[in-house]
């Protein structure tokens, strides 16, 4: 039996999801005997089976992506509760196992995943994904790169109509459920942890208090990182998409007119838009463009 | 022999894991510590506080990188975009060199993130040892295995643990990161002499020693790092230093962290054996 048959055999015998009372189940979701792929590959020792032996490296997978999914998705624990959370978990996980090097992008396909099971969300399916949609959002905008700022000097390089490029780290929401307040409460009571080294991932099986859900309202966030921490900010409807349109690369006047200025005086309109320009500008969100590297 | 290729000639003495909840005692206190070892993956990102915080670690501290995913034991290829950011990490780092674990954990493009063991081949130590040397080509820094903790052997090994890790080394030509925690936990789950495999590693490609603590079950040992080291670990790693004379020492502790000064406190025991002043 060749390296590439036995790490095929292996993989596939502890990617199978585990029994309720977390154990190894006899047989793969495709009916082969477990015991009969364990017999094959593992020895068994004076203590344990070939098949208890293949079952700590089962548990082993299961408990290290489930605590680092939790880890990651505590908002969306708290509003699915903690029963359904580890239930969905396991399936997404099932369907969308790991494809990268790093735990960090292990929730990177949760999103579209529970948009196509939203038999796992009823009765909170919104919010649920608002709720996703802005940890996901979080994760991002807490290691993406970080550009040069662009500073008042570098404008006249931008032309009289310029494109304003984003730093790669924001993340604009337009969300029908105000979860952000809900997540940051959830984050006061999360302790922070990192990938360590090759020690065993005991089953932490993390609970979360029961919440009240947010009522439904209409918010526009800008996701995004500024001396290192990660923040939401709220914004205006018409700033929103003022920023989607810049981020699209549309010119400023472009992206002004894109807004929805009706029932707003000019004069009113206008100095929302210097405000915002300022603040967002004051807070690094502007980076330089190849106009300007150019230049 | 403590400085050698394989550790880019440096003696770089007992250091301990940099971890999150001690972030914030390293920054503000200053603590004199002879180096920190990272998890590379850790900081493979393009930005924000994990790097800010690595540059601030720079500024002060020696730093070795240490990796949790590049499985040299899959038989899938190595990961390019692995490896890229990887050497970006190394050129911030400037790690005199790079560890990571003698194992597989990736089938066909999925990552299972846990170290599982090797059958001990012929066959996987020669394919092993090729992906070895090709990540040292491309990062350009002396890579280093590390022994793992095991729970499971398989009907085709054909040699001994000790004696694998030393035919992938010598077919690589690279280094060793003695994990003699790992040795003790497996050899407690396999049923052999940890001493015999301490003794049977070629000792002039140690580049590194671990130590740890672990947690006993009924049947097996896990290798939790959330204890001390225990006694009969401290004898292994004594006769380690013994064999390979002092060589650069890292406690690792990643489970239920008590404060910096505990676990540099648990480190620091290291040196006693290095000192000969605790006696095997």
């Amino acid at each position: 039996m060749d390296l590439d048959h036995i790490q095929h055999k292996m993989f596939e015998a502890i990617r199978q999801p585990l029994t309720a009372d977390e154990g190894m189940r006899q047989r793969t979701l495709d009916g082969k005997s477990l015991r009969a792929i364990a017999n094959e590959i593992i020895k068994p020792n004076d203590r344990l089976t070939s098949f208890e032996r293949l079952e700590i490296y089962n548990r082993q997978y299961w408990f290290r992506i489930l605590s680092a999914l939790s880890e990651d998705f505590p908002g969306l624990r708290a509003v699915v509760g903690d029963r359904r959370f580890e239930r969905l978990a396991a399936a997404y996980l099932l369907d969308c196992p790991s494809q990268s090097f790093t735990l960090r992008n292990l929730g990177s396909r949760l999103e579209g995943w529970l948009r196509a099971h939203p038999e796992h969300l009823v009765k909170v399916e919104q919010v649920a994904l608002d709720m996703v949609r802005l940890e996901w959002a979080e994760i991002e905008a807490f290691d993406e790169t970080a550009k040069p700022q662009l500073s008042e000097d570098d404008l006249p390089a931008l032309g009289p109509d310029p494109k304003f490029e984003l730093q790669p780290h924001i993340r604009l929401l337009g969300l029908s459920y105000p979860v952000d307040d809900l997540l940051l409460q959830v984050r006061r009571e999360e302790a922070e942890t990192d990938i360590v080294s090759n020690a065993v991932t005991e089953r932490t099986r993390q609970t979360s208090r029961r919440r009240r859900l947010p009522r439904a309202e209409r918010i526009f966030l800008a996701v995004h990182r500024f001396d290192n921490s990660v923040y939401f900010k709220r914004i205006d409807k018409e700033a929103f998409t003022i920023l989607c349109a810049l981020r699209d690369g549309k010119s400023l006047s472009e992206a002004v007119d894109a807004a929805d200025w009706s029932g707003r005086p000019i004069e009113d309109a206008s100095a929302d838009v210097q405000q915002w320009f300022a603040y967002w500008s004051a807070q690094g969100w502007f980076c330089h463009t190849n106009q300007v590297r150019n230049k | 022999m403590p400085a050698n290729r394989f550790n880019g000639f440096t003696e770089y003495g007992v250091g301990i894991g940099l971890r999150i909840p001690h972030y914030n005692h390293i920054l503000s206190k200053k603590p004199t510590v002879d180096w920190f070892e990272i998890i590379s993956e850790n900081f493979m990102s393009d930005g924000g506080r994990p790097l800010h915080v690595l540059d601030q670690i720079l500024e002060q501290y020696r730093v070795v990188q240490h990796g949790v995913s590049m499985y040299f034991g899959s038989v899938e290829p190595l990961n390019r975009e692995h490896l890229k950011r990887l050497k970006a990490l190394v050129r911030r780092t400037g790690t005199p060199w790079l560890s990571d674990h003698l194992c597989w954990g990736s089938v066909d493009g999925t990552y299972s993130h846990d170290l599982l063991p090797m059958p001990y081949t012929f066959e996987a130590a020669a394919k092993t040892a090729d992906k070895i040397r090709q990540a040292r080509d491309f990062l350009e820094v002396p890579v280093v295995v590390e022994n793992v903790s095991s729970y499971a052997e398989f009907h085709v090994s054909e040699m001994t643990e000790w004696q694998f890790l030393t035919e992938v080394v010598e077919r690589a030509d690279c280094g060793i990161l003695l994990d003699v925690n790992n040795i003790y936990v497996s050899s407690r789950n396999h049923n052999f002499d940890p001493l015999e495999y301490v003794n049977g590693v070629p000792h002039e490609r140690v580049a590194q020693i671990h130590i740890a603590g672990h947690s006993k079950f009924e049947k097996y040992i896990l290798d939790t790092h959330d204890h001390p080291v225990i006694d009969p670990v401290w004898s292994l790693y004594a006769r380690a230093i013994e064999l390979i004379g002092p060589t650069a020492t890292l406690l690792e502790w990643d489970d239920r962290i008590p404060s910096f000064d505990e676990v540099h406190d648990e480190a620091l025991k290291a040196n006693r054996y290095v000192a000969g002043k605790v006696s095997v």
